[in-house]
């Protein structure tokens, strides 16, 4: 279970600002459905530029009800340039704190807020120009980055913590490293590389695995009218479809595992494992 | 410490049980005055060793095997592990294992790891699932080949409940000259079970999943199986697994062997009728409801129950502030930041997922407790609901 603060609980339970801004100056959505958390958020501003409503609606677990219900508190009466400088550890100094795994929470709350002001003042969102490093869950370099060098991140597992980037299949690893190793490189303090046991990341095995099946083992299927592609990594486990004649054939089980996974093996890694995609 | 256990609702069972009153008795002589080491020359000592060999009896009658196939381990985990890598050195020219996408972590995480554990490569192929969480016996048995050195499949899952037709694949194993291991941590005590008329080499239980404490299980090695020990060290357990007996749980667990086969007919009425008015009621009471897995071929104590557009963790939050115990496959829950992989090998899209929750009952719950919580959840799902921006009404 995780440790909550009482200022957390309270928000969860009883949140405030619930709900959507009719004709609202400006609107910031963030996360979705597949992510595990979503927020929408709605802002009231006048002619002042001061934040005089703030309304939320949010999927997802109590530190992101609590996170999005801190933030509306929060700014409204702000005017917008005071709420421009709101960082996501303002959100949960204001909770009193959050579990490290959570983090990510207030930076969804952020963001929204970002994103809202964005929309109100008819621009584009600074994130938005970013190059997307982790698919699962569309964080770009940009985020991460910003992310490092406000929160003083010092390993992937804390850039994870903090933008969920690198949560998911793990594709990302190699890029968020090499992102912190860039962003930290002027910082006095440089990050801890920890020596794990030598290992291709998924991304490099990925590159491998479509080289081989271009340049071998395609051309060699196609011969007998059949094909295939890589649908998945995930650890050694490489997930292939068979196309064409190979749908059919009897032997294709044997293709894929005495063919297809010995050629891997051989100029791959040879603990890979490949089954065939449903 | 201090836990009110009289105020909570427990329908979360199939993570760990409440410790049977009877078991408590039968383990407190080993947790005072009966320290003696059942190794020992001397009676103080051997007397203990008496209290073992019966509690081996207990479970041996519960699964209908022999006592002589009994070992007793510190846990499913350790069991599991145990089976699987005996088998991997009884058989060290066969590199393939047959497996489940829906295994326990203590089975799908050895899979994943065997290279780093053993030094070899190992093919392992994961059995997909239908949407029901049920398998395709025709798929399983194109997967055995001359390599195979094991098959290991669940009895019963633990997320979902679903059973799998273990007699059966047992059989096309041993025809195959394979062994056949299960993890029926989560069967035993809840569906009848008798190994001498089974083709199952190695079964895996533990007692903290039928009323016994944690810290205890059991390694069930089929008369005649090779078998390679994983912990090496004393003589106990005829040289099968070395380490001085936990004999209090051990002794408790037989004990809780001897309750589960006394209430099997309650759970599977009794239970059963509980799990089944709870899990209709929620379906016809919340929109957007659905059940996760086979409606039948399912233990009778658990339901798996996915509520579109909330957050698991949510919900389960809300429903401790009534003391109402259950878990969830949501990704907030696990730590990680990805739901469920049973729910996903089941193809429940991310939506539900996110928002499934599992209640497991037990002998011990009633129906005033069922009537509760069938009163407390619409509510609690209605009320998340308004805060999500998904969410936009019946």
């Amino acid at each position: 279970m995780w440790e909550y603060t009482d200022k957390v609980q309270e928000h969860f339970l009883n949140p405030q600002n619930v709900g959507e801004i009719e004709n609202p100056s400006g609107v910031g959505e963030v996360g979705s459905l597949a992510c595990g958390d979503a927020l929408k958020l709605t802002l009231k501003i006048d002619d002042d530029e001061r934040i005089v409503d703030a309304k939320f609606k949010t999927f997802g677990c109590a530190s992101a009800i609590a996170s999005s219900s801190a933030l509306t508190i929060m700014v409204k009466g702000m005017t917008v340039s005071e709420a421009e400088k709101v960082t996501n550890d303002d959100i949960a100094d204001f909770l009193g704190g959050l579990p490290k795994e959570k983090m990510h929470c207030s930076v969804m709350g952020r963001e929204a807020l970002e994103a809202a002001i964005a929309d109100y003042r008819g621009g584009i969102l600074p994130m938005a120009e970013g190059e997307v490093v982790c698919e699962c869950f569309g964080v770009t370099d940009l985020d991460v980055i910003r992310a490092i060098k406000e929160s003083d991140l010092r390993s992937v597992e804390e850039i994870t913590n903090f933008t969920k980037a690198g949560g998911g299949c793990g594709k990302c690893e190699d890029k968020l490293r090499d992102l912190l190793q860039e962003t930290t490189s002027d910082a006095a303090v440089k990050p801890v590389q920890v020596e794990g046991p030598k290992r291709m990341t998924t991304l490099q095995k990925i590159k491998k695995i479509e080289e081989v099946l271009e340049r071998e083992i395609k051309p060699a299927l196609k011969k007998d009218g059949g094909d295939s592609e890589l649908v998945d990594v995930d650890g050694d486990f490489v997930m292939v479809s068979l196309r064409g004649a190979c749908t059919s054939c009897a032997k294709s089980q044997t293709t894929l595992k005495e063919y297809v996974e010995k050629k891997l093996r051989e100029q791959v890694l040879d603990t890979l494992i490949v089954e065939e995609a449903k | 410490m201090k836990c009110d256990a009289d105020k909570v609702i427990y329908m979360d069972n199939n993570a760990t049980t409440r410790i049977a009153p009877e078991v408590v008795d039968a383990m407190m002589p080993f947790l005072t005055d009966c320290y003696g080491n059942p190794s020992s020359m001397h009676n103080f000592g051997g007397q203990v060793a008496g209290a073992v060999e019966h509690a081996r009896q207990q479970v041996a009658d519960l699964i209908g095997s022999e006592e002589s196939e009994i070992t007793f381990t510190s846990c499913g985990t350790e069991s599991d592990s145990t089976a699987i890598l005996s088998a991997l050195q009884a058989f060290p020219d066969k590199r393939h294992i047959v497996t489940t996408r829906v295994e326990h972590p203590a089975i799908k995480n050895l899979c994943e790891n065997l290279g780093i554990i053993t030094g070899h490569k190992y093919r392992v192929t994961r059995l997909q699932v239908e949407s029901d969480g049920t398998l395709d016996m025709t798929r399983y048995q194109e997967a055995l080949s001359d390599e195979t050195a094991i098959v290991s499949v669940m009895w019963a899952n633990n997320e979902t409940g679903v059973v799998f037709p273990v007699e059966k694949m047992a059989a096309v194993a041993k025809e195959r000259g394979i062994l056949f291991h299960t993890d029926a941590v989560q069967a035993v005590g809840k569906i009848p079970m008798n190994l001498k008329e089974l083709d199952v080499d190695f079964l895996s239980l533990s007692g903290h999943k039928l009323h016994a404490p944690k810290g205890v299980g059991v390694l069930y090695i089929k008369r005649g199986t090779p078998f390679v020990p994983y912990l090496v060290g004393g003589h106990q357990e005829g040289g099968r697994r070395g380490g001085t007996e936990n004999v209090a749980s051990i002794v408790g667990l037989g004990r809780a062997c001897d309750l589960a086969a006394e209430m099997m007919k309650d759970e599977n009425s009794r239970v059963r009728a509980m799990r089944d008015r709870l899990e209709e009621g929620l379906l016809a009471s919340v929109p957007k409801s659905i059940l996760n897995g086979h409606k039948t071929d399912r233990l009778p104590n658990t339901s798996n129950i996915s509520f579109e557009f909330v957050e698991g963790e949510a919900i389960l939050l809300h429903m401790n502030l009534y003391n109402i115990c259950a878990s969830s496959g949501s990704a907030c829950t696990s730590g990680s930041l990805e739901p469920s992989h049973v729910l996903r090998a089941m193809g429940v899209p991310f939506t539900a997922a996110h928002g499934s929750i599992r209640f497991s009952l037990s002998i011990y719950n009633t129906d005033e407790e069922v009537d509760f919580v069938l009163e407390k959840m619409p509510a609690i799902i209605a009320e998340l609901r308004e805060l999500s921006p998904f969410w936009e009404g019946e």
